[in-house]
């Protein structure tokens, strides 16, 4: 089968072709200068950075090295030999992931009290005022932006050392993540319940209580699912400033060089992690599914 | 607002009538009851077990408080020190930002063979791309802070330690999202290039690469943005970076230094935030954010 392939007169054809070319030719100008620019900024990095390929190059044998040697026991057997000396602190290091747990949980409760309530007064849709507005988008992007283990430091030191610098550090940082969500759902929320409820003679409280809050409320529920899983690997490495949680003891157990400790705690930490993460997944599925349900 | 009030009394008034004609709106739910109340109570529960647990005591916690606010009128106004110091703290800044740039980028580099190779229309082997996806899932498990642990053992203290470490970190991740790139390309380009006689490599090179490029790039952008903040903390544990000096000065209670450097650190994140979404915006168009 021929088919004709209809073609333009001549001087059209011409116009479009070079508007074509010159089209190219500015996007790869574009896309040259930004190549350009990121191969100078990687060059400044690198300097910065002192990275030394042959360092790394010389020395990667010890990294190979070293988690080869995570799978073998003091006594240089396999830790597959003997689980009961591989998994020696199994009874402490419990305790201490139950501790992290529980910073994780506890943290995440505060933290996402505190940007419920600060969520309705940061969302542009329902909020009573510009400065109200303004102030709640600036506290939540200050705890959201100063990371977990600096709070934790600060806390560590003005409470002393323990679980409750913890909890207050991922319940601060929580609040600054999840009160962004938050008023996100609420300004995607439908209006026209929240003015019926205005129309009707409710208060402001009433108006989000009985119009904003039942359109959000699977929302905000998933989202703090969500966190508790993120907050869950922050509260394992909580332990490296003092700040409670099994951090603690796999800190110490690489810095004394406890090989098969290592692989032990990271076994645990990564298979709470993955059994948290499946759980939350299933939870928020359902949630989400009500969601659509409703 | 006195009119709403009016307004509200009226309503109320009538609230009585209203029951009476739609009994079914007011009759409570009692299972339903029933079961947010258990899941509150068990919550609850769970709560105040884990506060109970963690030994706080009110002396404790008002005592923290007192010393809180100590601790934050001490803290201004910022201030550096000395001239010296401020250098110190700058470089440690640039420190921090080019580990989040060559950690990430690296990651990525790395993490794009993998990625494209777990895809599931490149690799349909299911227990090859399980086991390849469970290793990124392992890989991913392990905190940034941890793996930095380990590289320092190798490369020795110092930034190239951190870059590592994120890159490390980030190949699990990045691994991940690239294969979901892959599998979420439009076949119907690639398609239409062989159709109209292009060869396979043109078929990669225009039909692929346009729809997935984007993606990555995003996605890489945004995690110079989050790596930003990882790289804050990696000095923590020695790997360079601004980290180190912010927590020595926390330990040595310097409080007005450590407000610079939160001051600097803030805004740092909000350059870098504004640049990559700008870049982000003009990579992928407005909308798809």
């Amino acid at each position: 089968m021929v088919t004709a392939v209809p073609v333009l007169p001549e001087p059209q054809a011409r116009a479009l072709a070079a508007a074509y070319s010159s089209a190219v030719a500015a996007k790869r100008m574009q896309t040259l200068i930004g190549v350009a620019v990121l191969l100078a900024s990687l060059a400044v990095a690198w300097w910065i950075a002192e990275v030394d390929p042959w360092k790394f190059w010389a020395n990667l044998d010890k990294f190979t090295a070293y988690i080869g040697r995570l799978f073998f026991l003091e006594n240089g057997q396999g830790v597959w030999t003997d689980f009961r000396e591989w998994f020696w602190g199994l009874q402490k290091w419990s305790g201490k992931l139950l501790e992290t747990l529980l910073i994780a949980y506890v943290g995440t409760i505060l933290g996402v009290l505190g940007g419920f309530l600060l969520c309705f007064a940061a969302a542009q849709n329902v909020t009573r005022g510009r400065l109200p507005l303004f102030v709640a988008r600036r506290v939540l992007e200050f705890f959201r932006t100063v990371p977990e283990l600096v709070f934790a430091l600060l806390f560590v030191q003005v409470f002393g050392l323990g679980p409750f610098a913890g909890v207050l550090a991922v319940a601060l940082h929580t609040l600054g993540a999840i009160g962004k969500l938050y008023y996100e759902v609420v300004e995607n929320a439908d209006m026209k319940p929240f003015e019926g409820v205005v129309a009707a003679g409710g208060t402001w409280p009433e108006a989000l209580r009985f119009a904003i809050l039942p359109q959000v409320a699977s929302n905000f529920a998933s989202y703090g699912l969500l966190r508790f899983e993120i907050n869950v690997r922050g509260a394992a490495i909580m332990g490296f400033v003092g700040a409670g949680g099994i951090g603690q003891d796999l800190l110490e157990a690489v810095q004394k060089f406890y090989y098969s400790d290592v692989s032990a705690l990271l076994l645990i930490i990564i298979g709470t992690v993955m059994l948290i993460d499946l759980g939350t997944e299933r939870l928020r599925h359902y949630l989400i599914g009500q969601e659509q349900g409703r | 607002m006195s009119g709403a009030s009016a307004l509200r009394r009226a309503m109320l008034a009538e609230r009585a009538g209203l029951e009476a004609r739609h009994p079914g709106i007011f009759r409570p739910d009692w299972s339903q009851r029933l079961w947010r109340g258990l899941v509150f109570a068990v919550l609850a529960g769970l709560f105040v077990y884990g506060l109970m647990s963690m030994e706080i005591s009110w002396a404790r916690i008002s005592n923290g408080m007192g010393e809180m606010a100590k601790v934050l009128s001490v803290m201004l106004p910022p201030s550096y020190g000395t001239e010296a110091k401020l250098w110190v703290y700058l470089k440690a800044l640039g420190e921090t930002l080019a580990i989040a740039l060559l950690g990430t980028l690296l990651g990525a580099m790395l993490a794009f063979p993998f990625g494209i190779l777990a895809a599931r229309n490149v690799l349909p082997v299911w227990i090859g791309r399980f086991l390849l996806r469970r290793s990124f899932d392992t890989i991913r498990g392990v905190d940034a802070l941890i793996w930095a642990l380990i590289w320092i053992n190798v490369v020795g203290l110092g930034p190239f330690a951190g870059v590592l470490a994120i890159a490390t970190s980030d190949i699990g991740s990045f691994a991940k999202l690239f294969s979901e790139a892959v599998e979420n390309a439009d076949k119907k380009p690639v398609e239409g290039v062989v159709a109209s006689g292009g060869s396979r490599l043109h078929a990669v090179r225009f039909g692929l690469i346009p729809q997935v490029l984007p993606v990555i790039a995003s996605q890489v952008l945004y995690y110079i943005e989050s790596n930003t903040r990882s790289a804050t903390i990696i000095g923590i544990v020695g790997a360079g970076g601004i980290g180190l000096h912010l927590a020595e000065q926390i330990r040595t209670l310097e409080w007005q230094h450590v407000s610079f450097m939160v001051l600097m650190i803030l805004v740092a994140v909000a350059v870098i935030d504004m640049i990559s979404t700008q870049l982000r915006f003009a990579i992928i168009g407005r909308r798809a954010i």
